[in-house]
């Protein structure tokens, strides 16, 4: 007779592997919350909406691809088709955001609260206006079309499908683009000096709107992405998702250290383990609770997380 | 001429509103608006409570709902079968009011050392775990009531009497806004309340003029949550049932957008505020599945286009009393680093 | 001859929140000259600075440079017509690397397809040994005095016609100071027009051409560096003698 914790040890690995697939995707996310962080210093709330409309949007192409289509659904050009939308739509919805509902109150300066309240009301309204445009009963992805159920193997005693292993594929090249992005590019040092020194950046002759709009635009692009592979692989959609997500992945940005892009993807990463690893052991409707608690304890004892750097060292312009 | 109207009106708005207070359901054309103007009152309590925390402190909870919940609960295990515990109202409503405080001292102490985003976040996960916890905490054991929440909570009783009507419970709950209007007036312009717009506007200016921030957030937290409390137990012993559903996060967002709407730390502002959100659904039935998007737009215009709201801070406070000094620091320290308003 | 006035600026007043911060300053500084802006701290200088670059727009007046009023226009407009700065405290981007702040200094130069950015790189080397050994160092790690070399190198990448300095000296060793200034010489030697502010007073005086001293947001004096040197009342204020 088996003890329940050896079953539970048993799935172990298994779970270990969903947290992996889980980790990327928040990563993904996360990049968007850090990136806003570290170039405005506020929390881009509106961020878990614009990931769930790119779920929507996945879906929509998908459907209208499944409706329309002659020949056969091979992954191969359908993953790009279903991406690309989503996360154009997605960046521009970001600048959008930022543009009207965050600029004209960061610019203004004075209290910190009005972007904050802005950004949460836009959250809201977004919500909203996609339960209202599409419905409050949640979509499904037609997901076996592409990946079928039975495309799956064994990699050292644990079952992986096909799509886990794309989904962990994609998000670590966005994220991997990303970081060369920043790191190699001269717009990406431009958003680096931005988020480093907004004043001096501008005399060094960046214009420091656009860059900020870029930055917008690149976190919601792949926060868009998140969307797609998110619906692909859970396959159900609601109009709620953004705001659990949006939470767990602000919570791995600010573990591996808020405006730290290295930091994001092994913050979403370590929450994905650690989550799936909780939820075997605990009441899976506190699913969320674990993530909650991980972010509580990092504010508490290592506020800046993992790679980052106190909130001093910052200045704060 | 006008100009000494408007004058008597700022002095003497508080009359004003009590005086119409008093008249309102003499002047309703049946019960159920009655009803509507007892929810109206409600709310204002909820707005008065979160107006402490976000606009005079300006800490910004967006899960303020937790202690309306809480207190809801806390009268619902007093005086209900649930427990086989009747007690009375008065002493009901004491306990509801500690457990209020104490959640809000729990609940606000970790967030001491946040700053105004992570903040948010904070209190919205502390939402969300409170209603997980309503929810869910039916099984093993039944502290709850899970989903179907708690029901034949007995109403209230003064000497014999039992409150049973709309209009007996509007009264109660008039008095009740009352003072807590009162209490949040002498707050604002107390030490305790100079200290929180310190905080407000400057928290490491404020540290440093000797304000001892750790203890003035908890207070604005406690007291905010005490608000909010109170009026969870007053609909709890009106509703005569607690549901999870009653206490979700939309809760928050509505009474933060009535403070939002109405002006942030404006007293007379918040309580148009939530006038506003509760009778405009009234008014616009059809169009209630809009209200949470219009609250969407609504924060990002306000903020944009008016974020001092609709009636800002100050806009009740008589000139005279504008011009006063704030009260004497507390300490030596303080007396030496203070500088003029 | 006079040379031709490469930056005018006419009755500036410049507010600071609430407070006037300069109340009427007028200057000029003529193309190849060294011209250094005297005064102590709350004078003014900084305000200056950032008027010129539009980092702060005036209440009233004027800024000219090369003839064209530019004290309307954007701060990175400004930047592209050939003016940089050398900020008071360095004010390096920390996490970048020695390279990647040069780099940045020749953002301004990015669309032109006549530039050589490796050129420019070569010039910082020589003026500065120190930076080539150090390319891949983050710059937040290197000390005060090699800040304020990759301060100047970084301005110098965008091949300014006018390079603006806002107090050079401040936190460096006598020494370091010494080399500094001579650095200073040697750019202006190469072509570029200096303005630079010090509290400092001797060595700037030391290489500039001509100096204003600013008191209280106005200018109380303005003569050449020499004349300067000898005057009693900036001898006693900011050269400390009797």
């Amino acid at each position: 007779m088996t003890s329940p914790m050896a079953d539970l040890l048993s799935i172990l690995p298994q779970q270990l592997v969903f947290g992996l697939a889980l980790g990327t995707v928040y990563g993904l996310i996360a990049l968007g919350y850090t990136m806003v962080y570290g170039v405005l210093l506020m929390i881009n709330f509106a961020h878990g909406e614009v990931f769930m409309i790119g779920a929507y949007i996945g879906w929509a192409v998908l459907a209208f691809l499944l409706n329309h289509a002659v020949g056969g659904l091979h992954p191969i050009w359908v993953l790009p088709v279903l991406l690309l939308p989503a996360m154009v739509i997605c960046g521009v919805l970001g600048m959008t955001i930022e543009r009207f509902a965050y600029r004209p109150l960061y610019l203004r300066g004075g209290s910190r609260l009005a972007p904050l309240i802005s950004a949460f009301g836009a959250s809201i309204f977004l919500q909203n206006a996609v339960m209202l445009t599409q419905g409050a009963r949640m979509k499904v992805y037609m997901t076996n079309t592409l990946f079928p159920r039975t495309w799956r193997f064994d990699i050292f005693g644990v079952n992986v499908s096909v799509l886990l292993l794309v989904m962990i594929a994609v998000s670590m090249s966005l994220t991997w683009g990303l970081i060369l992005l920043v790191q190699k590019t001269t717009l990406g040092r431009s958003i680096r000096a931005v988020s480093e020194d907004r004043e001096m950046a501008s005399v060094m002759g960046v214009s420091v709107g656009q860059v900020v709009g870029l930055t917008f635009f690149l976190g919601s692009a792949l926060g868009g992405a998140a969307g797609v592979l998110v619906g692909l692989y859970y396959t159900q959609i609601d109009f709620v998702m953004g705001y659990s997500a949006g939470l767990k992945a602000f919570t791995a940005a600010v573990l591996g250290g808020i405006g730290n892009i290295k930091g994001a993807m092994v913050g979403g990463l370590l929450l994905g383990i650690i989550e799936s690893v909780a939820v075997t052991f605990i009441n899976p409707a506190f699913k969320d609770v674990v993530a909650f608690a991980v972010l509580i304890l990092v504010l508490m004892f290592r506020p800046e997380g993992i790679f980052g750097e106190t909130l001093s060292d910052r200045k704060k312009v | 001429m006008p100009d000494t109207i408007r004058e008597a009106l700022r002095r003497n708005w508080y009359w004003f509103l009590l005086a119409g207070g008093l008249i309102a359901p003499l002047l309703a054309p049946n019960d159920y608006v009655i009803g509507v103007l007892a929810r109206i009152c409600l709310y204002s309590m909820l707005a008065l409570g979160l107006n402490i925390v976000v606009g005079f402190a300006g800490l910004l909870d967006i899960g303020y709902v937790a202690f309306f919940g809480i207190g809801s609960y806390v009268y619902a295990f007093l005086a209900s079968p649930h427990f086989g515990l009747h007690l009375p109202f008065v002493p009901v409503m004491v306990i509801v009011t500690l457990s209020a405080a104490i959640a809000g001292i729990l609940i606000g102490a970790p967030t001491l050392r946040l700053h105004g985003d992570y903040l948010a976040i904070v209190t919205l996960g502390f939402g969300e775990i409170t209603y997980l916890c309503l929810v869910n905490l039916d099984r093993p054991i039944n502290i709850t009531g899970g989903p179907s929440g708690l029901i034949r909570i007995d109403p209230p009783q003064f000497f014999g009497h039992v409150v049973d009507s709309n209009i007996e419970y509007y009264y109660m709950f008039l008095l009740t806004l009352g003072c807590m209007l009162f209490a949040s007036i002498r707050l604002r312009d107390s030490r305790i309340g100079w200290a929180w717009r310190a905080i407000r506007e400057d928290e490491l200016a404020a540290a440093s003029m000797g304000v001892n921030t750790t203890v003035s957030k908890l207070q604005a937290f406690a007291l905010g949550a005490t608000f909010a409390g109170f009026a969870g137990g007053l609909l709890a012993s009106w509703q005569k049932s607690v549901f999870p559903d009653n206490f979700l996060f939309q809760e928050s967002i509505n009474v933060l957008a009535m403070v939002i709407l109405g002006g942030m730390g404006s007293v007379l502002g918040v309580i148009l505020g939530a006038t506003i959100i509760v009778a405009l659904p009234e008014v616009f039935r059809d169009l209630s599945v809009y209200r949470l998007l219009a609250f969407g737009a609504l924060m990002m215009v306000v903020m944009i286009v008016r974020p001092q709201g609709l009636l800002p801070e100050g806009f009740a406070t008589p000139r005279k009393k504008a011009e006063e000094q704030p009260p004497a620091p507390a300490t030596a320290s303080a007396a030496k680093g203070a500088s003029k308003p | 001859m006079p040379e031709p006035s490469m930056l005018k600026l006419s009755d500036l007043v410049t507010y600071y929140g609430q407070m006037m911060a300069l109340k009427g300053v007028s200057l000029e500084v003529r193309q190849g000259e060294i011209v250094c802006l005297l005064g102590g701290n709350a004078s003014g200088k900084s305000t200056t600075m950032k008027t010129i670059l539009g980092l702060v727009r005036p209440r009233e007046g004027s800024v000219e440079f090369e003839g064209n009023r530019i004290d309307r226009l954007a701060t990175g407009e400004i930047v592209k017509r050939g003016i940089s700065l050398v900020p008071e405290g360095r004010r390096i981007f920390g996490r970048m690397t020695v390279w990647e702040n040069l780099a940045m200094g020749s953002y301004v130069r990015r669309a032109d397809p006549k530039a050589d950015i490796d050129h420019d790189m070569e010039r910082v080397y020589s003026l500065f040994p120190r930076l080539k050994e150090r390319l891949g160092q983050f710059a937040g790690t290197m000390s005060g005095g090699e800040q304020q070399m990759l301060a100047i190198g970084r301005a110098l990448m965008a091949r300014p016609r006018l390079l603006l300095m806002d107090e050079p000296s401040m936190g460096l060793s006598p020494v370091f100071v010494d080399q500094v200034f001579d650095i200073i010489k040697e750019i202006n030697k190469q072509g570029t027009t200096i303005l630079v502010v010090e509290q400092n007073a001797a060595v700037a005086l030391s290489i500039a051409n001509r100096g204003y001293v600013l008191q209280n947001g106005r200018i109380a004096a303005a003569d050449t560096a020499a004349a300067l040197l000898q005057a009693d009342d900036v001898r006693r204020a900011y050269l400390g003698e009797e």
